[in-house]
């Protein structure tokens, strides 16, 4: 069936033939009968990563969990399971995922194809580095379990690797264990980049950190930031009333968004005097918070995409290497605060050394996060970004991306001819393709 | 407000309204068995509810068709506390039509082996819970699917007459007729949006249906209106309607 699809960023859109195969085994026969296709899964990358209108094959019904080690804390499921629902099966039991994204709204086979990074990047690595095999059907009926050791080419181009080397249809990882459910987070205030980079560099030692970064202000106050750093907190950190349930989560209704946002809601003054009270509101030092919030605030308000309007938006996330970054986010924070395009949504943060996918994202450095609405004179904006990462030897993210081009892929990815390779080799080139792949020669 | 008695009886739990149901109870902490003619298919669900709602799940082979009620239930070495037939075949009615085994199959499925077995299932049950999926289509005959539809107007009316001979012994009887449902029965087929629920939606509403101790329930409820004004038009004028 025909449907109406978009990445998160509801930019662009294509009308897609949409299958969705209830047994891995099925999905087989799927692919066999489309000319091309791509797979999807809750349809969270921002950009044209998992549309095809020629195939569209999703994994909501491939949603069960099949098996819980709790001795190693490794999960086996089927790729269409989302984040949200293992940390509901498995927090109770004091296990938690090694590595998650700002949303838990994501599948297991989303997060292996983009290889995701969350606040711990820098001392726990991406996804992948938990992950233990991914089952892959390929489009000559093949389904091939990956793993560092089986397949080991096939497994590092699977990491990051946007759904091109085949459909994840099931995977094996290794989850954290927790004490309780809630984070230690301490708050400091960054007046400027400089400061901000220096908050980062000297808390290597914490396991999450993150910072929001005001994307309007400029000359002194450039790049000023909000830094959150945080932990698991321990069972005998908790108030002695909460000891006796640790894993208990407060139920929160979330808040709908029901319609598309009219353009002038996030108009530039707007967008200024939020900035204004997101720099100055939050109380700066320690305190306990639950884990919904600080790892997921966004996931409080359903289809919070709609407030960008019925033209959507793209994201802009790209990472420098350390020795880059004092100039270039500087260059880039200019760049954005002259193109005045309006983004509150924005994040720094400190990432840990490149993992082994050949297209993962992840380098030593700085990571830069930043929604703008799709109009004109932000796409051209984002060309002029692309060259500036490209000037300090950066890279972006392509699960964030709707627009960049073949030579800025190629650029900041240097193992994407051995990609290319290995899809050729295993026969996906041509047969397993999105909008994306297309655009970029992937 | 009623109880959900344990342990729950899902017959065909692989369709997707069963696997829903499933869900449903099991986030409930209702022990579970469940049933397919192949329970070899219900593997990963089995595994699914195990790890995400740690309840115990049994897998027992039944054909409704062919199965033997009264050895199926003795089978199983304990009387559920809630019965739940899901079983149903949609079938082809143009090929109904001119075919009778084609006929045959959807009458069975749809009635005779459901009725059987619920009827095996009331001579061992004197409290609980016992539902039926119905449809709407069991309202009216309509031309598109009347062998479909005649089957689940006799489900209908024995699932009326179940609750009438067991309420006074304190067995509950809760009749489902569901409009259109998103499953992989309706797959392909092009479906009013506002029209259509979700198998997990239809799973909520039987329960919060069980536990309000309803008699007949229409999911989505609008279907309710809907059918009242079918059934309302005279004979003479429904049949040269197309619907």
């Amino acid at each position: 069936m025909n449907i109406q699809l978009g990445g998160w960023g509801r930019y662009p859109r294509a009308s897609c033939a949409v299958t969705t195969p209830d047994t891995p085994d099925a999905v087989s026969a799927t692919l066999a009968a489309l000319p091309d296709s791509i797979a999807r899964g809750n349809g969270r990358a921002y950009g044209d990563s998992a549309l095809n209108p020629d195939g569209v094959i999703s994994s909501a019904r491939l949603s069960h969990l099949l098996s819980f080690d709790d001795a190693t804390g490794t999960l086996t499921c089927e790729a269409g399971v989302l984040l949200g629902d293992i940390t509901d099966a498995l927090l109770p039991r004091g296990w938690f995922a090694p590595v998650t994204p700002g949303t838990r709204f994501v599948t297991v086979g989303g997060m292996v194809a983009s290889d995701v990074h969350g606040k711990n990047h820098h001392g726990a690595g991406s996804f992948g580095d938990h992950l233990d095999w991914v089952d892959l059907v390929l489009p000559d009926g093949r389904t091939l379990r990956a793993s560092r050791d089986s397949e080991p080419e096939l497994f590092a181009a699977t990491c990051g690797g946007m759904g091109l080397t085949g459909v994840i249809v099931r995977a094996a990882f290794r989850l954290q264990r927790v004490e309780t459910s809630r984070i230690r987070q301490r708050t400091l205030r960054a007046p400027d980049l400089a400061a901000a980079l220096e908050i980062f560099e000297a808390s290597a030692a914490s396991t999450y950190s993150v910072a929001w970064i005001d994307g309007l202000a400029g000359g002194a106050r450039l790049g000023r930031s909000v830094v959150h750093l945080g932990e698991h907190a321990r069972l005998d950190e908790l108030p002695a009333a909460d000891r006796a349930t640790p894993f208990a989560r407060a139920a929160r209704r979330p808040l709908t968004v029901p319609i598309d946002f009219p353009g002038f809601a996030l108009s530039w003054p707007t967008v200024k005097a939020f900035n204004e009270l997101a720099y100055h509101l939050p109380a700066t030092g320690d305190r306990m918070v639950d884990l919904d919030p600080y790892f997921y605030p966004l996931d409080a308000v359903f289809g919070w995409n709609r407030i960008y309007g019925a033209r959507g938006f793209v994201q802009y996330q790209c990472v420098l290497p350390v020795a880059e970054s004092p100039l270039g986010l500087r260059r880039l924070l200019e760049a954005i605060a002259a193109g005045g395009g309006a983004s509150f949504l924005a994040v720094l943060k400190r990432m840990g050394p490149a993992s082994f996918g050949m297209l993962s994202f992840p380098m030593e450095g700085y990571t830069l996060a930043m929604d703008f609405p799709a109009t004109p004179a932000n796409l051209a904006l984002l060309a002029r970004l692309d060259a500036i990462t490209a000037e300090h030897g950066g890279r972006i993210y392509l699960t964030k991306d709707a627009c960049t081009t073949p030579a800025a892929v190629a650029r900041g990815y240097p193992r994407l001819e051995a990609f290319r390779e290995v899809r050729r080799r295993y026969g996906l080139a041509g047969r397993i393709e999105s909008l994306q792949s297309r655009r970029l020669e992937l | 407000m009623n109880e959900i008695k344990h342990p729950v009886l899902i017959i065909a739990a692989g369709s997707d309204i069963g696997a829903a149901l499933a869900q449903g109870y099991a986030s409930r902490g209702c022990e579970l068995i469940l049933t397919a003619r192949d329970p070899a298919t219900l593997a990963t669900l089995s595994s699914d509810l195990e790890l995400r709602h740690r309840v115990g799940v049994k897998l027992v082979a039944c054909d409704v068709v062919t199965t033997d009620p009264d050895a199926f239930f003795d089978s199983l070495g304990v009387v559920p506390g809630t019965v739940v037939m899901v079983a149903g075949l949609l079938g082809d009615q143009a090929q109904a039509a001119v075919d009778t085994a084609q006929a045959n199959a959807i009458m069975a499925t749809n009635y005779n082996g459901p009725a059987r077995l619920l009827l095996a299932a009331a001579r061992r049950m004197t409290s609980g819970t016992i539902i039926g999926i119905s449809s709407v289509a069991g309202d009216r005959g309509r031309a598109s699917n009347f062998v479909y539809g005649s089957a689940k107007a006799g489900f209908s009316a024995f699932l009326s007459g179940l609750r009438n001979a067991h309420f006074k012994a304190g067995l509950h009887v809760l009749t489902v007729k569901p409009g259109f449902v998103a499953t992989k029965m309706t797959a392909g087929m092009d479906l009013p949006p506002l029209l259509t629920a979700q198998p997990r939606d239809v799973a909520e509403a039987i329960i919060k249906a069980q536990l309000g101790g309803r008699n007949v329930i229409y999911t989505k409820s609008l279907w309710w209106l809907i059918m009242t004004i079918i059934r309302h038009i005279p004979e003479a004028i429904f049949k040269r309607l197309s619907l």
